[in-house]
């Protein structure tokens, strides 16, 4: 269809121009400037810079402390998005019906997505707590285990994941839920006369259906796990204890900002730009082609 | 044969609707369940923000609210200038989101609207930005901060975040649903383009603006990296980094849980009522941001 | 009631203008001085007490603290100023950050700015560690401020419970006996220590008189390797993962997170910064009695003295005359016996003249609270040698985070103790040649 456009020879530059300046001096300079400083070592003051090329890269895909930072960031993303969809996607399968106020619920489990990951870390924190926490209390009468946080990695690691798992929690649920109210009636009903079960009928054909939805929920979630959660561990793990919490961000950050190593820093922002390409062409390539019928 | 098909046909409709009639009971258990879970940790921080340290580190776990609420909201406001981090939120959350829609606008009418030169250099130019995050651009950011002198200002918190991808393209979207017919009566009409955009494209915009609203809202409530590089003073900072500062780092100092919570709540109460009063909005935008 | 008029109104505001002219007010504007710490809370409110008293005492100068954050914060935001052209005046930085301050061409030397501007300080007078951690050839470069150094304490009702007697232990074999009785006396914890690298590799090589980095620790040029894969190294590693596998040493965590559980009451026996005390005595009320002792030492090593932690007050370059007469005098006015003293006694931080240990013994201060003369009568009873003046390495932070990872991975029985320490030194020195690269 054409479409009618206006003929005006230097509005639309206008229009464009807050957009385009912004982008220019906060996202392209800085972004660039990272790549640039990813290929020097600098002083914390910042007045001396040496070149050495690809030297920062070499050493941080040699360094056994940042591998472990890369691990722990691909466990935590997997288990937050893993977590998150499945017990999404079951609750939603079982809580698929006819029933009046859907809306209702759904705005009961949507709060918590204005909640900050660094807040929900709080919140979650004192639960965990090892010396006042309501869950390792109860865990207490189960088990003699000491569930300190403060000083075992995996615990650590499930405070963050469960808080980060709870935050992302309705809004899961809320795009399954959609997703499956979509899906029609009939084609269930149909399968189900043919004889299948519950779950062959699940397995078969809602949950393919779902895949768009899956798909995108899948992105979400990873992106989320890997570039937002900074605040998460920033406000309670600080990458601890040792380094079983320390994320891929944080530790950028932290070497950045903490240990002034501005050059060693910017590399690992540049191979965070690089994952977020990989997400993000994945992301496209794979929303180009037709999901499901 | 056809009786048969009718027979199963009527098996079929009755076991469903039986089979509906208890899935809507385990629904609703469901959906209960999932609340209440949902609902617990900040339940119990609103009990904590209302007991005395000792209540609130004490074993077994009160879970009942204590009466020392306001105590704790004056020493968490006092003692983490709280009146002056929500100051700083709300005007940074209402900048960035006002800003944001006002800037996407204008951006995907033009791309919409116009036909330039560099038109589509402009639209990657804009999409590429979806993949710099926040944390991508961290050590430079900093420096660009200092070298504009923007450190510790509302500049600084505000502005660099008003621009990227996602409120264009969800403006991009919504106007090429709209018929092509209305901007071609505006121009038979006389009308320039900022005259159309502004009585017709606007109004009819309402909905995509308050979904986009809520969800920047939130967004730039809840900012933490950010916030927490280009700003160095406390009368600076933002609310969620605000809250940070209470929790003592180590060990060494008694953390009082119950001012800490009274202040995580503080904090978390303006995008989450935001959330739950536009709520009709926020999953509009929230399904809209999905294409 | 008359209406404003206008000349009425203007009759008013002249009246008004000679009655504020009147007044007596400052003839001269004082010149400010901005001063940059990381001090929180109690502490926090310390500092602001001790700028108020100054700019009570003189009509010249005005000294603003601000609170800038953490000690990393504060640093970052320094550096940024600097580089924006508007840098404080006073910066607080901590010890980590010493070498950085040094290496940037962005500080005025503390004893340059003296000589400037004519103001004595009785530079020996300063107590040995400290007078060294922060100088060059003799000369002092950053102030000393909020000074501590690594003691021990230890839990009195623990100790009874295990039927020990109420004596700290003196050697790291005594450590050992009386931690393993007093796990099986009931305590969580026999040994811990806070701060892990701090305490067990950087104040123990130099409480021993062992080498922790060529060049003199650095001051003697850019420090290039670690030395810490040693003899005394190794054996106090070996000491302390046989002690996490016999289960009287607990490992607790990084920085200070270890104090949560001597205050909770859990360590028998543990080792951290002297400022600990304030914060013990005040979680410890009412819970439990604890004493304090100094370090404990290991047989068949030489001793040396204990190093010191905490931060220092840097003067940073390109202050106008007035503004640089004024940091100073604001110095000269924090080195007054009086002044240090006060600080100590209110902080628990060290004071740093022996004159101002003696005033503080003289007005009952240590017999009202003998934990504050542990830390002063451990860095007193000992000579400072080369090898306990203080660290200077270049990226610190990161220094410390290899140690403490192959600290971890020791504890842990992931390692020996020799291979973790040679693995320590593999990647530290690559982290200090980087640096000094940088400054070459």
């Amino acid at each position: 269809m054409k479409r009618t456009v206006f003929r005006n020879r230097w509005l639309p530059y206008a229009l464009v121009a807050p957009q385009i300046v912004i982008t220019l001096v906060f996202f392209y300079w800085p972004a660039l400037d990272s790549v640039r400083l990813s290929l020097y070592r600098a002083s914390p003051f910042g007045d001396r810079l040496i070149f050495v090329g690809w030297g920062n890269f070499a050493r941080l895909f040699a360094d056994a402390a940042y591998l472990r930072s890369a691990l722990t960031s691909v466990v935590f993303a997997f288990l937050v998005t893993l977590i998150g969809l499945v017990l999404a996607l079951v609750l939603a399968a079982l809580a698929n019906a006819r029933i009046r106020g859907l809306a209702v619920y759904r705005s009961l489990l949507l709060w918590p997505y204005g909640i900050a990951p660094a807040i929900a870390g709080i919140l979650w924190l004192f639960i965990f707590h090892p010396s006042y926490g309501v869950l390792p209390y109860v865990l207490s009468f189960a088990t003699t285990y000491q569930f300190n946080w403060f000083l075992k990695g995996w615990v650590a690691m499930t405070l963050l994941v469960v808080a980060a798992v709870w935050k992302q929690f309705g809004y899961n649920l809320a795009f399954y839920l959609a997703g499956l109210q979509a899906i029609e009636a009939s084609v269930l009903e149909a399968a189900s006369v043919d004889g299948a079960g519950p779950v062959r009928r699940f397995l078969a054909i809602t949950f393919p259906l779902l895949s768009p939805v899956t798909f995108f929920l899948f992105t979400l979630n990873m992106t989320f796990a890997f570039f937002e959660t900074f605040g998460l561990v920033h406000s309670v793990t600080q990458g601890g204890p040792g380094d079983a919490t320390s994320l891929l961000v944080y530790k950028a950050w932290k070497d950045g900002f903490e240990n002034l190593q501005l050059g060693v820093s910017a590399a690992q922002s540049v191979v965070l730009m690089a994952v977020v390409i990989g997400l993000t062409a994945l992301q496209f390539r794979y929303a180009e082609k037709k999901v499901t019928y | 044969m056809a009786r048969v098909l009718e027979r199963a046909a009527g098996v079929t409709v009755a076991r469903a609707r039986g089979r509906r009639d208890r899935s809507g009971l385990v629904a609703h258990a469901i959906l209960l369940g999932s609340v209440v879970v949902l609902a617990f940790p900040l339940y119990y921080a609103l009990v904590i923000s209302t007991q005395t340290v000792g209540e609130a580190t004490s074993l077994p776990p009160r879970l009942l609210p204590s009466t020392a609420m306001l105590d704790n909201y004056v020493q968490a406001w006092q003692r983490a200038q709280m009146g002056r981090l929500l100051f700083n939120s709300a005007v940074v959350a209402l900048a960035i989101a006002v800003g944001k829609i006002v800037i996407s606008m204008l951006s995907a009418f033009a791309i919409v609207y116009f036909d330039f030169r560099g038109k589509q250099l402009v639209f990657w130019m804009i999409f590429v930005t979806l993949m710099l995050p926040v944390p991508v651009r961290i050590v430079s950011t900093f420096e660009v901060m200092t070298r504009l002198g923007w450190v510790n200002t509302y500049w600084a918190l505000t502005v660099p975040l008003m621009a990227s991808a996602t409120g264009t393209f969800l403006f991009r979207q919504f106007y090429r649903t709209i018929p092509d017919s209305l901007a071609e009566a505006a121009q038979l009409d006389g009308a320039g383009p900022l005259r159309f955009l502004w009585s017709i494209l606007l109004p009819l915009s309402t909905a995509n603006i308050a979904a986009l609203f809520v969800i920047l809202f939130v967004y730039g409530w809840n900012e933490y990296l950010w916030p927490l590089m280009v700003t160095t003073t406390v009368e600076m900072r933002t609310a969620v980094v605000g809250v940070e500062s209470l929790v003592p780092r180590g060990g060494s100092q008694l953390a009082e849980w119950n001012v800490i919570m009274a202040a995580a709540i503080m904090v978390l109460l303006p995008p989450v009522a935001v959330i739950v009063l536009m709520q009709r909005w926020f999953v509009k935008g929230l399904i809209e941001s999905e294409k | 009631m008359r209406s404003c008029t206008p000349r009425s109104l203007l009759a008013a505001s002249l009246l008004g203008a000679a009655l504020v002219a009147a007044l007596p007010g400052p003839a001269v504007a004082r010149t400010e001085i901005l001063w940059w710490h990381a001090l929180q809370a109690t502490l926090g409110e310390r500092v602001g007490e001790i700028a108020s008293k100054f700019n009570a005492s003189q009509a010249e100068y005005e000294v603003k603290a601000i609170f800038k954050g953490s000690y990393p914060e504060t640093l970052n935001a320094a550096i940024a100023a600097y580089r924006a052209k508007q840098a404080p005046h006073i910066v607080q930085v901590y010890e980590v950050g010493t070498q950085t301050m040094l290496s940037s061409g962005a500080i005025l030397p503390v004893f340059q700015l003296m000589k400037d501007h004519n103001v004595a300080i009785d530079w020996n007078d300063l107590i040995g560690p400290v007078k060294t951690y922060y100088s060059s050839g003799g000369n002092l470069y950053s102030m000393a401020f909020n000074s501590s150094t690594p003691i021990l304490y230890y839990n009195k009702d623990l100790f009874k419970k295990a039927g020990l007697p109420d004596k700290p232990p003196v050697t790291w074999d005594e450590v050992e006996a009386m931690a393993k009785k007093l796990v099986a006396g009931g305590a969580k914890c026999g040994y811990s220590s806070a701060w892990p690298s701090w305490v067990i590799m950087e104040t123990m090589h130099a409480y021993h008189d062992q080498p922790f980095a060529d060049h003199a620790n650095g001051f003697d040029g850019l420090a290039t390797t670690l030395k810490i894969n040693g003899p005394f190294g190794v054996k106090m590693l070996e000491l302390l993962q046989r002690g996490a596998k016999e289960g009287w040493f607990t490992y607790n965590g990084r920085l200070n997170k270890a104090e949560a559980n001597m205050g909770g009451g859990e360590c028998g026996i543990f080792t951290t910064s002297s400022a600990y005390i304030g914060n013990l005595t005040k979680t410890a009320e009412g819970k439990f009695a604890w004493g304090t002792a100094p370090l404990p030492h290991m047989a068949g090593f030489p001793r040396g003295n204990s190093i010191i932690g905490g931060a220092t007050l840097w003067v940073m370059k390109g202050a106008k005359p007035e503004e640089a007469k004024g940091v100073a005098q604001f110095f000269k006015y924090l080195a007054s016996t009086e002044n240090q003293a006060w600080w100590a006694t209110v902080t628990g931080y060290l004071p740093l003249t022996q004159a101002a240990v003696k005033a503080m013994e003289a007005s009952g201060v240590y017999t009202k609270n003998p934990h504050l003369k542990t830390a002063v009568a451990q860095m007193n009873a000992a000579k400072t040698t080369p090898n306990s003046q203080g660290l200077r390495l270049g990226n610190y932070g990161s220094i410390r985070d290899a140690i403490e990872e192959q600290m971890e991975n020791v504890f842990a029985g992931k390692k020996t103790a020799k291979q973790g320490l040679d693995d320590t030194v593999a990647k530290s020195g690559d982290i200090l040649k980087e640096f000094a690269a940088l400054y070459k």
